[in-house]
């Protein structure tokens, strides 16, 4: 073997053990992220964080359960905006438009979907709070469920194209009417993918702090309704790592790991359903 | 058809959970400067009226204006008495007047954190403007060693902190600095949200305190109770009688007393740099800004009672926090000014 | 279509639901343009009063109602250039061995971790920002560069623990998924014979991915960079918790800064009167158009390497 050949194969397994050694830092660093939360998070909870409101300023103890109801109802609201309109959307892409309009409810899609989320949150403010001249749950949801259109309707789309055309010239050749095709075979034939984009983009919302700086607020209390501002996760989470008190540190690491757990969970779920059902394009 | 009996019922039972708090739900906004007073009373309130609920959030006295102007809140907060203009653009919008109710008295220290240093640095008016003003750069510099015999005062750079929101704790420093420094006067002037020459922003009064505690060699202003709960060291400040006089409830309250008897009606006043031996010279109060108009009738009864309350019982538990009561004329002003509220 | 048939079909409820679909697909689009409506109308003031000297002023002084983009602008940029610089190597070294050494289960169990990592939210990036890179960056880093190139101005002056390089260190993590998931894409889109052609030659593994493989993924790869960039933009709350929020332009890399997302997310509340409060929407108006050109392109780039991967394209 030539000493060029030689170097030329040194060379080659150097660098590709450096791409390995770049994947496996890559990695590393979500399991360090979630080590972190377990060690700093996991002393810091107890059953008073999940049960108690938060304690006056400066008093220790107290806990987070107004936050985590309020995040909690945040993101029902949030579905009943995003999933319907992503949903039914993506339906009439799939099964009813022509190409042109097609491409131009995509390219708004698209274009909502790369909207900064504090952009989003302005938008809030002037939609949902100021004409109401209220800070609520509902503005809240409206943020988030804005966030979740695109995703949901974009997957919708593709996962309802991707359903074989068998299926459905079969229900038709039964005399089923477009809508009754649509209703009973396509749609069940993609739902697990269609579940798993809605639990995506939930598990992607459920985390967002900046719109809902300028819409929810934040609440000291339980937030009766739905009209009221709310305490949420992510913004106690906020406000807590940048106080002095040691005490507010540590539930903030507890709820951050109640978040992080929270949303990791979601995503596993969604991406185990989807693996495990009928072969689709990946997303 | 069975998962959507159960996602029925699950949103029931959320449902009733949303209902189930009945009661009063008072949302206000504004200053972090008295959040730790605000939030005991409120919840001290809450103890007696179980039914009303005053929620406070501390997001800066900038927000606080601004929302109360908008209509989103309740009330507001600020230890930055509304400038002229912020009037007018409430009677603007909201077709009524916007009230000052003063509620206690605090005082804005310097707060720093210098390996070595444990004790009480001293601050002259002119340390203090130097910092701010990024012409004083190192903690041994003769302005403030020349105040401190006998401490010693590394040779590190100053890191300086202030406030990235819009603050009435911000107010109170720079219209200190604007009296006792021309220089500050003319480049930076006074307001809740400045064009800082130096420094880290910080969000709140927390995020300052939290900054400086973090951060070695650093120096911020917070209200007196975020550095005592810290346990963050801060100095002692000269006044205008040429004393140096460390924050607490007696400097406080001799700084105040020549406002208490020419306050003015609609309570607006600065007591910075006030005359006095024994004055703190970074003293303020802080009011709520309270609507005049108040549709809802439920909620103004619960905001008068609140101020009633405020004024007469709640006014015995700001010593332990470190706040000084207002002064006697002050309240008897105030309690008559309740019934401007409709 | 005769009456009849329309009607037999609306019978049937063909034409309610494409009419009730058709109205969710279209309040899309008209939410969509409402959104950059009222971004627009909403920035009147400061886009009257400063015209494009917005873009050039240093200058925010709410005191004297003065506001000029270029902190922001500069800090935005800044910091998204330092995550960019950690995160393309690490990112793309990665989606190599994920695409090119890893077998496919593998490659699947590591790319299901990294599109976990991308879904940790920003605040959480925010915290363990606050609590272990800036102490690291005070105890660990900035004596590192400090020390032996602090004659450099990019590593000049005295470090805080926050700043421009804390707040791109961690914007690197978070835009590292992105990178590596669509490279990996890309470069498993890449036809075989390419691969096998370069290796029947005699070129090393190595050589083949890098001198063959990579290129002709190369636009694809720009694409999830422009994609990363855009998302490094965006970032609102890891990058105000841990960048100083001072609005200034210096050289160095341990001085503090402002973002674009992070100045709207500490004022846009509390800012009294109106030519401050359009002020910051003229911001978040200048983000949007940034993030907007910067995923249509990346969108551009990544479907005409899969294209061109599948054989549809030319060349």
């Amino acid at each position: 073997m030539s000493a060029r050949l030689r170097w030329r194969k040194f060379v080659s397994n150097f660098m590709l053990t450096m791409t390995g050694v770049c994947a496996v830092v890559s990695v590393a660093i979500l399991f360090l992220i979630l080590g972190y939360l377990v060690v700093n998070g996991g002393k810091s909870i107890n059953w008073a964080f999940f049960t108690q409101l938060p304690k006056p300023v400066g008093e220790v103890g107290g806990g987070m359960a107004n936050a985590i109801v309020g995040s909690a109802k945040l993101l029902l609201v949030a579905s009943l905006i995003g999933v319907p309109v992503g949903f039914l959307g993506g339906v009439y892409l799939a099964e009813f438009s022509g190409a042109k309009v097609a491409s131009v409810v995509r390219y708004a899609a698209d274009l909502l979907n790369g909207v900064p989320s504090i952009v989003i949150g302005i938008f809030a403010y002037s939609m949902a709070v100021l004409p109401f001249k209220q800070f609520s749950t509902l503005a809240g949801s409206f943020a988030l469920g804005l966030m979740m259109i695109p995703i949901t309707l974009r997957s919708t789309e593709e996962f309802l194209g991707a359903v074989p055309r068998m299926l459905r010239e079969g229900a038709m050749a039964l005399g089923a009417s477009k809508w009754k095709t649509i209703s009973t075979v396509i749609v069940p034939a993609a739902y697990r993918g269609i579940l798993t984009a809605i639990l995506l983009a939930l598990a992607r919302v459920a985390g967002e702090t900046a719109p809902l700086l300028f819409t929810a607020l934040g609440n000291r209390y339980w937030s009766p309704g739905w009209g009221q501002p709310t305490a949420s996760l992510p913004v106690m989470i906020y406000n807590y790592a940048l106080s002095p008190y040691e005490d507010w540190h540590r539930q903030a690491w507890a709820a951050g790991l109640v978040l992080l757990g929270l949303i990791l969970i979601i995503n596993i779920l969604a991406r185990t359903i989807l693996s495990r059902g009928i072969a689709v394009p990946r997303g | 058809m069975r998962r959507t009996a159960l996602m029925l019922a699950a949103g029931l039972v959320l449902g009733v959970l949303c209902f189930a708090q009945n009661g009063l739900l008072i949302n206000g906004a504004g200053a972090s400067f008295p959040y730790p007073i605000y939030s005991k009373w409120f919840d001290m309130y809450h103890q007696k009226n179980a039914s009303i609920n005053f929620n406070y959030q501390s997001v800066g006295s900038g927000a606080g204006i601004r929302q109360v102007t908008e209509g989103t809140v309740d009330f507001g907060a600020s230890d930055g008495p509304m400038t002229d203009e912020q009037i007018k653009a409430y009677q603007d919008k909201r077709g009524s007047e916007i009230l000052h109710f003063p509620t206690v008295l605090g005082a804005v220290v310097p707060t720093y954190n210098v390996p070595g240093v444990s004790g009480a640095l001293n601050f002259t008016p002119e340390a203090l403007a130097g910092i701010y003003l990024g012409k004083i750069t190192k903690w041994n510099d003769p302005a403030i060693a020349g105040a401190n015999a006998g401490v010693k005062l590394p040779a590190q750079d100053i890191v300086v902190v202030h406030r990235s929101d819009g603050s009435g704790t911000t107010y109170i420093w720079t219209d200190y600095l604007s009296k006792v420094s021309d220089e500050w006067k003319s480049k930076v002037s006074k307001s809740t949200a400045v064009n800082w020459p130096v420094g880290l922003g910080g969000k709140g009064n927390e995020g300052v305190a939290g900054l400086v505690k973090q951060t070695p060699d650093a120096i911020g202003y917070v209200e007196l109770i975020y550095a005592v709960q810290n346990n963050i060291p801060y100095g002692t400040v000269k006044n205008s009688s040429g004393n140096l006089v460390k924050a607490d409830l007696a400097s406080v309250t001799a700084a105040a007393a020549g406002a208490a008897k020419d306050m003015p009606a609609d309570f607006r006043v600065s007591i910075t740099n006030a005359p006095g031996k024994t004055a703190y010279p970074i003293s303020s109060f802080t009011w709520l800004l309270i609507p005049s108009k108040i549709q809802d009738a439920g909620k103004r009864d619960a905001i008068k009672g609140f101020l009633k309350w405020m004024l007469t019982d709640g006014q015995s538990s700001t010593e332990q926090l470190s706040y000084a009561k207002l002064p006697k004329e002050v309240v008897e002003k105030e309690l008559k000014a309740i019934n401007k509220v409709q | 279509m005769g009456s009849r048939s329309f009607l037999s079909k609306l019978r049937e409820g063909d034409e309610i639901a494409r009419l009730i679909t058709f109205l969710f697909a279209a309040s899309v689009v008209l939410i969509t343009v409402l959104l950059v409506y009222e971004l627009w109308i909403n920035s009147v003031l400061p886009r009257h009063k400063f015209g494009l000297h917005f873009f050039v002023t240093q200058v925010w002084d709410p005191v004297v109602d003065q506001y000029g983009a270029l902190p922001f602008v500069y800090g935005t940029l800044v910091t998204s250039a330092i995550a960019l610089l950690l995160a393309v190597p690490l990112g793309i070294g990665a989606s190599i061995f994920l695409a090119e050494l890893a077998p496919p289960r593998i490659s699947d169990t590591l790319q299901f971790f990294i599109d976990l990592l991308a879904a940790v939210p920003s605040v959480i990036y925010g915290v363990l920002g606050v609590f272990i890179v800036v102490p690291l960056m005070r105890t660990v880093i900035y004596p590192a560069l400090n020390k032996p190139f602090g004659y450099l101005p990019i590593f000049k002056g005295p470090s805080y623990g926050v700043g421009f390089l804390t707040a791109g260190i961690v914007l690197a993590i978070m835009v590292i998924p992105y990178i590596i998931s669509v490279s990996r894409e890309v470069l498993l889109s890449v036809p075989r014979d390419q691969r096998e052609a370069a290796l029947a030659l005699g070129s090393t593994r190595w050589e083949s991915t890098w001198k063959v493989v990579v290129p002709f993924a190369r636009t694809g790869i720009m694409g999830s960079i422009f994609l990363a960039l855009a998302r490094a933009l965006g970032e609102t709350m890891a990058v105000t918790m841990v960048i100083g929020n001072t609005p200034q332009i210096k050289a160095s890399l341990f001085a503090a800064g402002d973002s674009i997302a992070s100045v709207i997310a500490s004022q846009f509340t509390e800012a009294t009167g109106d030519l401050y409060l359009q002020a910051l929407i003229e911001l978040g108006l200048v983000l949007f158009l940034l993030t907007f050109i910067l995923n249509g392109l990346a969108r551009l780039l990544i479907v005409v390497t899969t294209q061109k991967g599948s054989g549809k394209g030319n060349q």
